[in-house]
């Protein structure tokens, strides 16, 4: 039934011989790496914690080719990992010991700006980035703008949902984009969406983006531009105490106000950031907020006014505004250098990426205290605080024993706290296999059940990135003995071993 | 019929209709029984399994039961100075409704609005229905209940099925309850009109859909361009200064009417809905009515005996689709209310009508008539 796909896999053997000659019928030499020293860059994505490595990575440069390959492992029965830039944070793209890593790299090119219908027609391997460059000229851009937009692809962003600092008012990658070509496993091609507001039958662009390359291969995506604001500004404001900034946030929606970006950082992230960026934070406040407003320069001004007179009343006790673009970047700059400036003063950090009510936040942040104390290492907290989206950072050394299941243990305390306090374990970084776990703690057995049989309405074979994103009821049943919520017994129904 | 007033009397209808084998009519307020394919099966009404269940503004949700009426979700929205922003048309009730307003009911139901998966005039700025739902309860054709999404803005864990439920016309499970992104109303309305024909007002319409102007919602119909500007007070300032055309005086009516559909320019049976990409000039047909969401939308009068592939084929080529929005039932299940899938997507939408609803009993055919 549904998992039996997943017990499949996991005794899943390839015959490499078989495989390799198949995939040489389809791609030439510099198209294929087998080498182990060509396979070893791709044994692990931004999640560097959980490696292996695939018999192969396969570099199409046509849809033609990807068809073929995907045939190829769908007869011979080999696990496919697609593979954008290999930024994600949740090991999505580690690839599978017995199966191919499917690199969509080659897949580069900007096919379409059409500055009329404000949309664009890209391969799933050109950067986030330069689809805002490739607008910039008609006064366009991409909306979402994840922090490694830099070098992030339209095809891995598809596959996570990526979100950004500004898709409080923007949206998500699933607002925002209105098409994709997909290959099936079967190597059957189909396109769901439209370049019109909506497409006929059920709403599977929604159902794909964010599915994490369970359920075809992404060719190709059409996404929509819409017009860059006139001016943006920001407010940055400190607090004397984490509660009063949470307050603060939940203050600037309450008087009707979404600014174009709304985040937060603690005196860890500040304290990280500034030496390295030399922002400009305020170094005594535990907590700084950094609140963008954007559009007409009348506009802007009149939310400013706004935004200063709600961060007033909620207590801040410093409040500044940018006063050129110069130090608006500035502003951002330390926001956006917070991983590499926690990178910078320990040896790893861990990166999670829980979604909790905005109302929460000071809850969760005095438990994160807590942990910190409890599990013996420090974090720092960058918060897409509009959207309630947190990413504690959390600081260890690989290189000492227990270090690192410690920040694991960690992390997955935090997770499973966003769930109870009525929030997500995963905000725009994706499940992958990073949080296959704490799946488990968020959805109950009937929920799992039915993603395992919408993913085999689209992959029969459970070949696409198997052992990701959802995880079997066995699993669940062994994670569960180790972690019983309020005496609570999840996945009664299952044999304990 | 069956009426339903809790959660467990849908599971237990459900069950009941699963182990007959006998479909199940899911109803709300039946205020879109218009639309969509064959009305088949035994009435489930959910409209008496109603209420709000949590509303937050400060963190932008509502979540209510599926037989929570529209205007009640509204109303409690209102006081706190927020919107549904896609403006769901409730089709229900009021001056000279459509054909299928139910008489005597509190009107169109949450549980239907994100069924039907229809947007207002809002849209072409804020969204659709399914861009706001954040999460659902759901009773599967087995009568088990799934919960997807939640109440949170960002939740990527696991797939997004709350959205694919937006449009699938209640084939693949009843709607128990929903929660949907709320915001906040703009501070600041103002509705501009200009005459023009239609080919001025799609080349207009993009022009300004490139610029950075506050433009929430856009009508044209018989040489009249109207055009509402929402946001922040000197935004849309700004923006009338830069459009010129005449201030209009109390347009919400006006917009209410497009919404709801009541103005004339929808006073057309068969009325079809082309869904287009935005600039694309005006398809090889006679009868457009009305052209809305900044040249997207396009609403064309037909004939009862026309030729309605070519209508169909017509919108194709152009990069769009056509649904046959307001016809007799028997000439919407005679041509598809919607546009035919290709054998592949076809083929899919099979498989996961089956993962939901396997043995088929949940408003067979509304959707396609293939399942």
């Amino acid at each position: 039934m549904a998992n039996m796909a997943k017990n499949k896999n996991d005794v899943i053997s390839t015959d490499r011989e078989a495989l390799v000659r198949g995939l040489r019928r389809v791609l030439s030499t510099h198209c294929l790496l087998l080498g182990e020293e060509d396979l070893r860059p791709y044994e692990c994505d931004g999640l560097t914690a959980y490696r292996e490595l695939p018999l192969a990575v396969c570099l199409p440069e046509t849809e033609a080719q990807v068809i073929d390959i995907l045939r190829t492992c769908h007869s011979l029965g080999v696990p496919v990992v697609a593979r954008g830039a290999g930024t994600g944070l949740s090991g999505g793209a580690m690839p599978h010991a017995h199966g191919i890593v499917l690199s969509l790299a080659r897949f580069n090119k900007i096919l379409r700006v059409d500055r009329a219908a404000r949309l664009a027609v890209v391969q799933p391997g050109v950067r986030n980035l330069a689809v805002s460059e490739a607008a910039a000229p008609f006064g366009l851009y991409y909306a979402p703008d994840p922090s490694s937009q830099i070098a992030c692809t339209l095809g891995g962003n598809v596959a996570e949902n990526s979100g950004g600092v500004h898709c409080l008012k923007y949206g998500l990658t699933v607002h925002n984009v209105l098409r994709i070509r997909v290959v099936s496993i079967e190597g059957e091609v189909f396109e769901v969406g439209s370049e019109a507001p909506d497409a006929a039958g059920y709403d599977l662009l929604a159902l794909m983006i964010g599915s994490e390359g369970m359920l075809g291969v992404v060719t190709e995506v059409t996404v929509k531009l819409v017009p860059k604001p006139e001016l943006a500004q920001v407010v940055m404001a400190s607090f004397s105490d984490v509660a009063k900034a949470g307050d603060a946030v939940a203050a600037i929606i309450a008087a009707g106000i979404i600014p174009a970006g709304l985040e937060m950082m603690d005196k860890a992230a500040t304290a990280a950031v500034e030496p390295f960026v030399k922002a400009g934070y305020d170094m005594n406040a535990e907590a700084i907020l950094l609140c963008e407003s954007d559009g007409t320069p009348e506009e802007v001004a009149e939310e400013i006014a706004r935004v200063t007179d709600v961060l007033n009343a909620a207590g801040a006790s410093d409040i500044r505004v940018s006063q050129s673009e110069a130090e608006r970047l500035r502003f951002w700059a330390g926001r956006k250098a917070a991983f590499p400036a926690v990178g910078r003063i320990t040896p790893d950090y861990y990166c999670m990426d829980g979604t909790i009510p905005r109302k929460r936040l000071a809850e969760m942040l005095s438990a994160i205290a807590a942990m910190e104390i409890k599990y013996g290492l420090r974090c720092a907290n960058v918060f897409h605080a509009g959207d309630g989206n947190l990413h504690p950072l959390i600081m260890y050394d690989a290189s000492k024993p227990g270090d690192w299941e410690r920040a694991e243990a960690f992390g997955a305390e935090i997770l499973e706290l966003s769930v109870a306090l009525g929030g997500s374990i995963t905000g725009e970084h994706g499940v992958g296999i990073e949080k296959i776990n704490q799946m488990c703690v968020q959805y109950a057995t009937p929920e799992i059940e039915a993603f395992h049989r919408v993913k085999a309405a689209f992959d029969e074979s459970g070949l696409l990135n198997p052992g990701k994103a959802v995880p079997s009821l066995h699993r669940c049943a062994e994670y569960g003995r180790m972690h019983v919520h309020h005496g609570d017994v999840k996945f009664p129904e299952l044999e304990r071993f | 019929m069956l009426m339903a007033h809790s959660l467990d009397d849908i599971v237990a209808a459900v069950r009941n209709a699963a182990a007959e084998h006998a479909p199940l009519r899911i109803r709300g307020a039946g205020s879109k029984d218009f639309y969509g394919g064959l009305l088949a099966g035994e009435v489930l009404n959910v409209s008496a399994h109603r209420g709000i269940i949590a509303y937050e503004p400060t963190e932008l949700y509502i979540t209510a039961k599926g037989g929570t009426p529209l205007a009640e979700i509204e109303a409690a929205l209102a006081e706190k100075g927020q919107m549904l922003a896609f403006e769901p048309p409730h089709f229900s009730g009021g001056d000279a409704g459509p054909a299928g307003a139910s008489v005597g009911s509190a009107g169109a139901t949450v549980g239907g609005c994100v069924a039907a998966g229809l947007s207002g005039p809002r849209r072409q700025q804020a969204g659709a229905v399914r861009d706001f739902v954040l999460g659902v309860k759901l009773v599967d054709g087995t009568g088990q209940v799934l919960n997807f999404g939640g109440q949170v803005m960002k939740n990527v864990a696991g797939y997004d099925v709350s959205r694919v439920i937006a449009g699938s016309l209640g084939t693949l499970g009843v709607i128990a309850e929903a929660t949907l992104k709320v915001l906040p109303k703009p501070v600041s309305e103002t509705t501009l009109v200009f005459d023009c024909d239609a080919a001025e007002a799609i080349r207009r319409l993009n022009e300004w859909g490139g610029l950075p102007l506050p433009i929430s919602a856009s009508f044209w119909h018989d040489g009249q361009l109207w055009l509402r500007l929402s946001g922040a007070r000197a935004a849309v300032e700004g923006a009338t200064g830069k459009l010129g055309g005449n201030v209009a005086v109390n347009p919400e009516k006006h917009w209410n009417s497009i919404r709801e559909q009541t103005h004339p320019a929808f006073a057309a049976s068969p009325l079809w809905r082309l869904a287009l990409p935005s600039n694309v000039p005006s398809p090889e047909l006679e009868g457009l009515r009305a052209i809305e969401w900044g040249g997207a939308l396009r609403w064309y009068a037909g004939e009862v005996d026309g030729d309605h592939a070519a209508v169909r084929a017509a919108a194709a080529p152009l990069g769009g689709h056509a649904t046959l929005y307001r016809a007799p039932e028997s000439l919407r299940c005679l041509e598809g209310a919607f546009t035919p899938l290709p054998p592949a997507l076809l083929a899919l939408h099979r498989r996961l009508k089956k993962t939901f609803d396997p043995q088929g009993i949940l408003n067979p055919g509304r959707l396609y008539a293939e399942f």
